[in-house]
């Protein structure tokens, strides 16, 4: 009998050799003359072990890492195919703590399951929460969603029912679902981890959200630094197509949903939704004023739901075990889980998906074994390039919107990069200034001009130059572009510049006020 | 290629895509992924096409980072500049690939091998600093593994 070995496809695992340790597999398996399957799995999302292999056994899967193509023969001789001992034997997957401790609804099967394949999908339960949609009616299947308590997890926070509500209540011949898969926010990688390791649960949340809104046509607008999630959709689609979970009539439901990947082309701001429909119109990416809201007007002026991966690949299982089983998750107005990505200068990077209201402080030290450097975390940058940083003296907050609102810092899209004290927080501001004259769209005044002169101001700060009339010239330009911008662009590129200036202002060169 | 065979293929992709809603970005992608670049030709077969001004059609490759209106080197180096590499490193190895290549940004180098483009974020995050060389995504680069990956790619 052939023994399923495990090797990830994800790109993060082939950033550090899973390919080349994949072919190695294989070749020594041939060599050997033992046959072998190699499946290419995603990532379980523990990055400091990969790559990771796994091989199924009678006891379950265990896995070695992080193996380097020199491991691959010591590996066979360890007899790895049973099991066998080894330096690099981590024993069994599911029983390793950082993946034991969570708890993974929207991830489930990520790194379980052959990310293209429908029938390993509904192997492991897939196509679950679509069967059920399909038995309600379309206001009921909204009515999980919004029991579910789910909000838009992209980083806005809205709730995904009310959403769908007004879409669902808008009449017209024509509605679109979008898929946000413009994951721009820098130290987030789970929408790609979605798209790369269980792209079925974001098609089959997808279908669900046309079904409950009456969209027949459906966009997944991804943006192009990510070639192997478009490859890995593309699979997938096409699989699905082929097995009736796409396309008209859908499983003999008389339902219809087709479903498109376009591509972006590097703008940041395409990341919001307005921009964004912009772009999948064909135009430059410039935000829209709102109202209308794309729930009554949106793409090509006709009522459209956009949501992000993370929000539409949590509708299945929203749907499978209905919407009280995923509120029962979280804290406060947080419902479910929140996959964070620990990323940055930290031990053990990687996908942790928990429900609200664990603290930064435990994901920082019990998932993330502190920083990879061994010096103390200085600074963590919360919720992307337009998130927050955050002071040690922050770090017994609970990951929950409004708790991070109370201390003018975002949860966002769930990214946690962490610094050591290495960081210059005043060189982190100037940077998040000059990302946004790269990023602005230039349709609003605050954003467009008002980057380029926080530059400048902070060009000035950093040289030590004038800061008895730079600080207060760079509060009051993030007051305008704050309260001013016409989107997050701008009106959130004040979140770091200013947090690093009230928790690190010994790093601009003056006193604690 | 001789202008006429890329007029050529210019062409074709654009007969293929034009009725497809919001044409224009697939467009300029098929036309990038064939020839490498947009070439200011073809603006003005796009434009007619699909009704819009040459003004138009120019504002939206200028406006998205991605596309270019030159020939780039053979391959294109970019580097993460966003905050997890920074965390780790980042600006380092920035200055390394600069010098190593003998190049800035938007740069290509002298023999036509590489360009160099700076990216905001790869979503490699988990193993900073990242690179990336056309479609093949690097992580952990040190300037050791990045000179081996440059001998790697130069074959």
């Amino acid at each position: 009998m052939s023994i399923t070995v495990y090797v990830p496809c994800d790109s993060s695992a082939v950033s550090l050799g899973a390919n080349r340790v994949a072919d190695a597999i294989a070749q020594e398996a041939q060599k050997r003359g033992v046959e072998i399957v190699l499946v290419r799995n995603g990532s379980r999302g523990m990055y400091w072990l990969e790559p990771m292999v796994e091989v199924a056994t009678d006891k379950g899967r265990i896995a070695y890492g992080a193996v380097k193509t020199s491991d691959v023969a010591g590996l066979f001789d360890a007899d790895f195919l049973n099991g066998g001992a080894h330096a690099l034997n981590l024993g069994l997957t599911e029983e390793i703590p950082y993946l034991k401790k969570q708890q993974r609804l929207t991830f489930a099967r990520v790194g379980i399951t052959n990310p293209v394949s429908v029938e390993d999908y509904v192997a492991h339960d897939g196509y679950r929460g679509l069967k059920n949609a399909l038995s309600y009616s379309q206001a009921d299947i909204v009515k999980h969603v919004t029991d579910s308590g789910l909000r838009g997890r992209g980083g806005a926070a809205f709730p995904t029912g009310i959403k769908w509500n007004t879409v669902l209540n808008t009449p017209s011949e024509q509605k679109y679902i979008i898929c946000n898969a413009d994951e721009g926010d820098s130290g987030t990688f789970s929408d790609r981890m979605i798209m790369e390791g269980d792209p079925l649960v974001l098609i089959e949340g997808m279908t669900i959200a046309g079904i409950a809104v009456g969209a027949t046509q459906g966009y997944i607008y991804l943006r192009i630094e990510y070639p192997h999630a478009y490859e890995i959709l593309n699979a997938a689609i096409a699989n699905a197509y082929a097995a009736n979970y796409l396309g008209e009539n859908i499983q003999g439901s008389g339902k219809t949903f087709h479903l498109e990947v376009r591509q972006g082309a590097g703008a940041y701001v395409c990341g919001e939704e307005t921009s964004l429909m912009e772009s999948l119109e064909g135009k430059r990416g410039l935000v829209r004023f709102k109202p209308p809201l794309p729930a009554i007007s949106g793409l090509f002026g006709k009522p459209t739901v956009v949501n992000n991966v993370i929000s539409l690949a949590s509708v299945p299982v929203i749907l499978d075990k209905g919407g009280e089983f995923y509120r029962d998750f979280g804290m406060g107005r947080s419902r479910g889980t929140l996959p964070l990505q620990l990323a940055g200068n930290l031990k053990h990077t990687g996908l942790v998906e928990l429900a609200f209201g664990a603290t930064l402080r435990e994901v920082l030290y019990d998932f993330g074994g502190g920083s990879a450097t061994g010096k103390p975390i200085r600074a963590v940058q919360v919720g992307g390039p337009l998130g927050s940083y955050l002071s040690e003296s922050q770090f017994d907050t609970p990951l929950d919107y409004e708790a991070f609102a109370a201390i003018w810092a975002v949860l966002g899209h769930g990214g946690i990069v962490a610094f050591d004290e290495t960081v210059d927080l005043a060189q982190m501001a100037k940077y998040s200034m000059e990302f946004c004259v790269e990023e602005s769209c230039g349709k609003c005044t605050p954003c467009r001009i008002g980057s380029t002169r926080g530059y400048e101001v902070m060009d000035e700060i950093v040289a030590k130059r004038d800061l008895d009339k730079n600080i207060p010239l760079l509060r009051s330009l993030c007051d305008t572009m704050l309260n001013g911008s016409l989107c997050a662009m701008g009106g959130m590129t004040p979140y770091p510049v200013l947090s690093a200036l009230n928790h690190f202002p010994e790093d601009f060169g003056i006193k604690a006020a | 290629m001789t202008q006429i065979t890329m007029m050529q293929t210019v062409q074709t992709i654009v007969e293929g895509l034009k009725d497809k809603p919001g044409a224009l970005l697939p467009i300029l992608h098929g036309i990038q992924n064939a020839l490498g670049y947009v070439p200011p030709e073809s603006v003005g077969t796009i434009a007619k096409a699909l009704n819009l001004s040459r003004a138009e059609v120019h504002g939206v490759i200028s406006f998205y980072h991605y596309f270019r209106d030159h020939a780039p080197g053979k391959k294109t180096v970019r580097i993460c500049r966003a905050e997890s590499c920074l965390a780790m490193g980042g600006k380092a190895l920035e200055s390394h690939v600069k010098t190593k290549l003998g190049i800035d940004y938007h740069e290509t180098t002298a023999d036509g091998k590489f360009s160099l483009e700076a990216v905001y974020c790869l979503g490699n995050c988990a193993c900073s600093p990242a690179i990336q060389i056309d479609n093949a995504v690097y992580g952990r680069v040190t300037a050791e593994s990045f000179n081996e990956i440059l001998t790697e790619q130069s074959a």
